[in-house]
């Protein structure tokens, strides 16, 4: 059972109240896109094994959408962060970095 | 290979059972095979003895870096049916249903099919529309299904509530030669089939690197040396994405924990195969006796083969109204499998970017009961180039919108 804390109210909680909602950080790709990037937004994903960044939605509680930093092998959060971002805060990336030194998701290390 | 029979069991009693012999070798691995397939799961063995049978191709290895069968293939409620409404995909588990009436001749091992008969009940006026749908579809396609009746129902399943409040049962999808097997004896029965042609079966061997040239695959690098072949086939379920990023390519699939369970075991009281779609539970009565119960998926991102417990909850919740005797059942054990669910919900089966490989994945929350269908036609990818029962599952028709997709037909259990 994974323990989220809701950046947009500070709520901890496990995760009945929460919704999970796929991958974070998707560049959107509309009309003038090759296909091969439109493919690449709707159905390519990162779907790594260890550090992984994603969307949550704080469903039974303020409703807001925000992002966390997560460890599929292991389930640890290494932290949460508002949606209104492009890329995940300093401080969550050194805490990644620490644990697992060399890391890399998409463009961000 | 000793064949397994009666008279060997007789003879075997009187001197004490000295003389079985391994179900297969463990052979240390040889510097190149003509194919190399990751992954020792039914679809892999399947693949294997396929090509080993149908187009004689028996220099191959099986690599696995856990143990036979540990993975999926040990870890779901052994449901076989093919009430599928997209037509490619009743073609190949329709395939793979027939191969599993025969399979325990064909292999000489016991892999107790039961065709016991499914049914998908159908517990919302949409549901109805839609079972009634697939029924036309398989009529079509040559797939004996039924649309029945709640009082038919209650005259398969005497133990079933059919008059809900919140899931009355309205009616359902039956197909009578749907049913269970017993799956580590798929992974084992082919295990022995592929080890007696001459392959090699090698456990404890994780693939660590896929070395290429000029876009043409070359062989592997294991934790137990860097082995060469002609072609590869990744046919690894949850961990598809992980060989594909050794491969330099991406594909269309999302990691997650689907979890079941079992009960005590009790006296015979349910000798169908129950799916209850609308509240994401499913369940069948082992020949021990226990009751299996399949859940639903979580919705993040897993590779723990652990899920969460709400979902277990969930489930054996909203049976307890379809099946009033289960309420009072201890629950024995609990375990959950990484499934590699595509965005149509159909497996793909396809070559890649990459010459030379192939991969066979994507079977999501559903792969056992396509385990000989899976392993027939990718065989006979890996060995013509084509195959009919694969040309649609291209791991290219997201990209062409070219979608099978069983998602909406299916719902979540598959």
């Amino acid at each position: 059972m994974l323990i989220l804390e809701c950046p947009c109210c500070g709520v901890k909680s496990e995760e009945t109240e929460f919704h999970a909602g796929g991958e974070a950080h998707l560049k959107r790709f509309g009309p003038g896109s090759t296909d091969a990037e439109f493919e690449g937004y709707l159905f390519m994903r990162e779907n790594k094994r260890g550090v992984h960044f994603e969307r949550w939605r704080h469903v039974n509680g303020c409703g807001k959408w925000f992002l966390a930093a997560r460890d599929t092998n292991t389930l640890e959060f290494f932290g949460f962060y508002p949606a209104q971002t492009h890329e995940p805060p300093q401080d969550i990336k050194d805490k990644i970095s620490a644990k697992h030194p060399g890391w890399s998701w998409r463009e961000f290390q | 290979m000793k064949r397994y029979s009666v008279f060997a069991v007789a003879r075997e009693a009187l001197r004490y059972h000295t003389g079985w012999e391994r179900a297969w070798r463990s052979p240390e691995p040889k510097k190149k095979y003509d194919v190399i397939i990751v992954g020792a799961g039914g679809h892999g063995l399947a693949t294997a003895y396929y090509l080993g049978k149908n187009f004689g191709i028996t220099n191959v290895a099986i690599l696995e870096k856990g143990w036979l069968g540990g993975g999926n293939t040990g870890r779901n409620t052994t449901i076989i049916r093919s009430n599928y409404l997209q037509d490619p995909s009743a073609a190949i588990y329709e395939k793979a249903r027939s191969l599993y009436e025969t399979m325990s001749q064909d292999l000489n091992y016991n892999v107790m099919f039961s065709p016991r008969g499914v049914m998908m009940l159908a517990q919302t006026q949409h549901e109805i529309r839609g079972y009634q749908r697939t029924a036309h579809a398989n009529s079509l396609q040559g797939v004996k299904t039924e649309f029945i009746t709640p009082q038919r129902v209650k005259e398969l399943v005497p133990i079933i509530n059919i008059d809900g409040p919140r899931y009355p049962v309205l009616g359902a999808l039956w197909q009578a030669r749907g049913g269970t097997a017993r799956h580590d004896a798929v992974a084992w029965g082919y295990a022995r089939a592929c080890s007696d042609m001459g392959m090699d079966v090698i456990q404890k061997c994780e693939v660590t690197a896929i070395r290429t040239e000029g876009g043409k695959v070359k062989g592997v690098d294991t934790n137990r040396g860097s082995i060469d072949c002609d072609k590869l086939g990744g046919i690894v379920a949850g961990n598809t994405s992980v060989l594909t990023e050794m491969a330099g390519f991406r594909v269309p699939i999302e990691s997650v924990a689907l979890q079941a369970l079992v009960s005590e075991p009790i006296k015979p009281c349910m000798d169908v195969v129950v799916m209850a779609n609308t509240v994401h539970g499913y369940m069948s009565q082992s020949d021990k006796g226990e009751m299996v119960i399949g859940g639903g998926t979580d919705g993040f991102n897993n590779y723990t083969q652990r899920g969460s417990f709400h979902h277990i909850e969930e489930t054996v919740r909203a049976l307890n109204e379809t099946f009033p005797i289960i309420s009072r059942l201890k629950m024995l054990r609990q375990w959950g499998g990484i499934v590699d669910v595509t965005g149509d919900r159909s497996p793909i089966l396809s070559k890649t970017p990459v010459e030379g490989m192939f991969i066979n994945a994507g079977w999501g929350t559903g792969g056992f009961k396509a385990i000989p269908g899976s392993g027939w036609a990718m065989a006979e990818l890996m060995a013509k180039g084509h195959s009919p029962l694969t040309e649609e599952f291209s791991m290219w028709r997201f990209g062409e919108g070219k979608f099978i997709d069983e998602s909406v037909a299916a719902g979540v259990a598959h």
